[in-house]
């Protein structure tokens, strides 16, 4: 007896611990869990707040005498003089006008550092189209240069003034003050391609680029996958073949997409002479990268078309290919569907095949059809994060921000369709 | 005429063909007494000449779209005269440059030899006959398919089973294309890797211990050989590596542990999806995360603790690529966790234990092989991850286990020798080839190792 009491005892006694152990256990778990949240609010705090400054743009007001003596510019029509002549000049004016003391060399050339490197070319693409306003004060709107507006959208935080000096300052803020220099949406950023100076940069190629290439992608690899699918679940005989193609498939899956690239350098490039950087190249090597993921996932929704439905429709004497044709892929459509719109949003996020063919190169123009240069979302967002200038680090956020809205939609349409279309049996 | 313009042409001859033998099956079972007397439906009969008429001028068209170039380059580089004859590689690809870029007007012809401007011009000529003769062809065939198709369309034929074989065909085709990705790859990788193997021994490039691939213009330059030694990539690789699955393994383990065992139903139906969300973020913003947010932290706290660190730490690229892996973990662990017979827990709470002990000395140990190999598939994904490291690890290729040094890894490596100024042939571009395929035969090799420990676990309790 008195054992039997000692026994419990001892169970009793251990139980504190015991209990204490599973308390902790489960904190393990939920700080594990709290720290891939943590992670995940932190990621998305850290690149809003980097980028939301990257759909303002910043711009300057300016009534701008078009002086032809002063531009060294009497005939807007001709050609050459165009070519030589200074449109800087009436900025220069226009600015000097709010700060008059300004006279020495050094300090016109810090005024004239404030408005954007583009400027004069606005000017001068003016005098072109309409060479009778010569001569004429036009009231026109600049966008000013990309530090000035680093340090005006910052105006709180002194890190992002060091490129500007103590003048510059001074009249930046004389100018903010006076409502000439302004900040506004940013709409430059989603009419224009790639540019040199972020405040002339825009994401409207690579938004184009994107889905020319994600519109070749899709329509290899829906139909290649879907097809594949059908074959290996309806048709496919048991034998050494289908056995080799499904392993290919599933190691295909695990393949990093870097290699892609390489086999798109080496053989569509290399062997069959096909362009560099256009999206037919692009979407065909995401194509082939996506495929394994749209064939598993259309397998298991076929699979999951029950045995019942293809039973009757034989036992009316449907062939094989009709009952698979109009039963059972029609059935199995939704999450096909589900399955690809999964594998395409992972090929629209991809960049590293795209890097190895070419598709990296700094393209200015919207691209027009699928076999001009083009850039695409991610590979733009990796041009930009790897630009010193603190302007392309705003844009490359602001461009994460369009890629996830992109990515988040397609995954969205994706729930959707599998909670709307697809049957439970 | 385009590639691209040739492939809308067919299809619309196609679907004339289709029309066409639609109408004419109709109108031959007509004196039959209806489409009943016919052995397969109309449609059948259509689809079958639509298949006639695309599917020979297609293969046809893809053909000569692709050795059309390759043809036509070795056609006016053999015209040339002996003494511009390209006599290396490097020549050969200028002098071909040197033609297209005359042919399409971008260069002065008057700054290239008279015989260039007659091979540009020639390449012109040869270019137009190609598309002419491309273009006819392939119409003739779309055009001689549909007419046989229509000939054929006879009541006693029965056009349904060749319609359904033909796209037992097709689809069969589709399957193959995986092998013949498959195929691509080892061929694209291992003739360059034989070259390279020609040109940089072996022995040298398995195990060397430095890695400079920049070679040398000019033969007496300083530094003229690279060095091709990829043992510092491999480390480099395996530190970065080592660091996502130390931050990766534990967080996704007991995610996975609390999300099956104790977690709510609600809870797990919102916690669930947010964790596969951080797998869906593309790698090129966990990149810029990581270069411009994570790896200045670290530098700073490193500093603040007297300690010397790089700007671009291998510790940065890993933990970022760790909290990447983290559902690839959690996701495979769960399915290997809720794969472990409910008797066996049963029997463990039945006995008096509690949840934790019975996850620790039962089901743990039982769900362990399955454990290994989603480990394994995580750490392939992790070695073959590019964008992280490229954005946010070094070029450096320091043979180093300090995580807070710069380190450099193969798929890294990869993409500096590839974009950029390349020239094909040099030892620094075929190096990337050789990167890739060790870089394909790791991953593959522990997919395989992994895919075969989940599959054997799976069959234990099955």
């Amino acid at each position: 007896m008195t054992n039997q009491r000692s026994q419990a005892e001892i169970v009793r006694q251990s139980l504190k611990q015991r209990y204490r152990k599973e308390r902790r256990f489960r904190l393990y778990g939920i700080t594990a869990i709290a720290v891939a949240l943590l992670s995940l609010v932190v990621l998305f705090t850290d690149i809003i707040g980097k980028g939301y400054t990257g759909f303002i743009k910043t711009t300057m007001t300016l009534e701008v005498v078009l002086d032809g003596e002063q531009m060294y510019l009497d005939d807007p029509t001709d050609k050459d003089q165009i070519a030589m002549a200074d449109f800087q000049a009436p900025i220069i004016a226009a600015l000097q006008r709010y700060f008059p003391e300004v006279e020495s060399r050094k300090d016109v050339r810090e005024l004239s550092r404030l408005s954007g490197n583009y400027a004069s070319n606005q000017v001068r693409d003016l005098l072109k189209a309409q060479p009778n306003l010569l001569g004429t004060t036009q009231t026109l709107e600049f966008l000013v240069h990309d530090t000035v507006s680093v340090y005006v959208k910052h105006a709180d935080n002194p890190a992002y003034s060091i490129r500007l000096s103590d003048q510059q300052q001074r009249w930046v803020d004389e100018l903010v003050e006076q409502g000439v220099v302004t900040t506004s949406f940013n709409d430059v950023f989603f009419s224009r391609g790639d540019s040199r100076e972020p405040s002339n940069a825009g994401i409207l190629g690579a938004i184009v680029g994107s889905l020319l290439t994600m519109l070749v992608t899709l329509v290899i690899a829906f139909p290649t996958g879907v097809a594949a699918a059908v074959y290996l679940e309806e048709f496919a005989p048991q034998n050494k073949l289908t056995d080799f193609i499904e392993v290919n498939i599933n190691n295909l899956a695990a393949v990093p997409s870097i290699i892609f690239g390489l086999l798109g350098l080496a053989v569509f490039i290399g062997v069959f002479g096909m362009p560099r950087s256009v999206p037919v190249l692009g979407g065909l090597v995401l194509a082939l990268m996506t495929l394994p993921t749209i064939i598993i996932s259309s397998r298991a929704a076929i699979k999951s078309v029950p045995p019942s439905i293809r039973e009757a429709a034989e036992g009316i004497g449907a062939s094989k290919m009709q009952v698979v044709m109009h039963h059972v892929v029609p059935l199995a459509m939704p999450g096909m569907m589900t399955g690809s719109i999964i594998g395409m949003a992972q090929a629209l996020g991809e960049t590293a095949p795209l890097l190895l063919i070419g598709m990296v190169a700094f393209i200015v123009e919207v691209p027009e059809g699928f076999f001009s240069s083009a850039t695409v979302l991610p590979v733009q967002i990796y041009q930009w994060a790897s630009s010193a200038e603190q302007g392309f680090v705003e844009l490359a956020s602001a461009g994460i921000m369009i890629l996830l809205a992109f990515m988040i939609s397609m995954n969205a349409l994706a729930i959707w369709l599998r909670r709307r279309l697809e049957r439970r049996w | 005429m385009q590639t691209a313009n040739l492939l809308p042409l067919i299809l619309v001859i196609a679907v004339i063909a289709y029309g066409l033998a639609y109408m004419r099956s109709r109108s031959v079972a007509g004196p039959l007494g209806g489409i009943r007397n016919l052995k397969a439906l109309p449609f059948y009969y259509a689809a079958r000449a639509a298949l006639w008429c695309a599917i020979p001028a297609l293969i046809v068209l893809s053909a000569w779209a692709a050795f059309e170039g390759k043809v036509i380059q070795n056609l006016v580089v053999s015209s040339l005269p002996v003494e511009l004859l390209p006599t290396s590689a490097g020549e050969a690809s200028l002098l071909m440059s040197q033609i297209n870029n005359v042919a399409a007007g971008k260069l002065n012809p008057n700054f290239v030899p008279a015989e260039v401007v007659g091979a540009a011009d020639q390449l012109g000529a040869l270019k137009a006959q190609s598309s002419q003769f491309k273009a006819v062809l392939v119409v003739l065939i779309a055009v001689l398919g549909a007419a046989f198709a229509w000939s054929r369309v006879q009541p006693q034929i029965n056009a349904r089973e060749n319609v359904e074989r033909a796209l037992r065909w097709i689809f069969f085709a589709c399957a193959a294309v995986a092998v013949l990705t498959t195929v691509g790859i080892v061929f694209s990788v291992i003739f360059e890797t034989v070259r390279f193997f020609g040109k940089v021994p072996i022995t040298e490039f398995l195990f060397g211990t430095s890695w400079s691939p920049q070679t040398a213009l000019r033969a007496d330059q300083v530094g003229s050989d690279g060095a091709f030694g990829i043992i510092p990539l491999f480390t480099g690789t395996l530190l970065i590596s080592a660091i996502a699955l130390l931050v990766a393994v534990p967080t996704g383990l007991l995610s996975a542990v609390y999300l099956s065992e104790y977690a709510s139903k609600t809870a797990r139906a919102v916690i669930k999806p947010l964790l596969e969300m951080l797998a869906g973020v593309p790698t090129v913003v966990y990149g810029f995360f990581a270069a411009l947010t994570v790896a200045p932290f670290i530098r700073d706290l490193a500093e603040m603790i007297g300690l010397e660190a790089s700007s671009q730490s291998a510790l940065a690229a890993g933990l970022v690529m760790g909290i990447m892996i983290i559902p690839f973990v959690s996701s495979l662990s769960d399915d290997v966790i809720n794969a472990v017979p409910r008797t066996l827990r049963d029997g463990s709470l039945a006995l008096g234990a509690t949840q934790s002990e019975t996850m620790k000395s039962v089901i743990f140990p039982a769900a362990l092989p399955g454990i290994m190999g989603g480990i394994l598939l995580a750490a392939s994904r992790a070695v073959g991850e590019t964008m992280i490291v490229v954005m946010a690890a070094g070029l450096a290729a320091n043979l180093t286990a300090n995580p807070l040094d710069s380190v450099t890894t193969v798929t890294v490596q990869i993409v500096t020798l590839l974009t950029g100024d390349q020239e094909f042939d040099s030892a620094k571009t075929l190096a990337a080839f050789a990167l890739g395929m060790m870089l394909f035969i790791l991953t593959l090799a522990l997919n395989m190792i992994a895919l075969k420990v989940v599959r054997k676990y799976r069959e234990q309790y099955d």
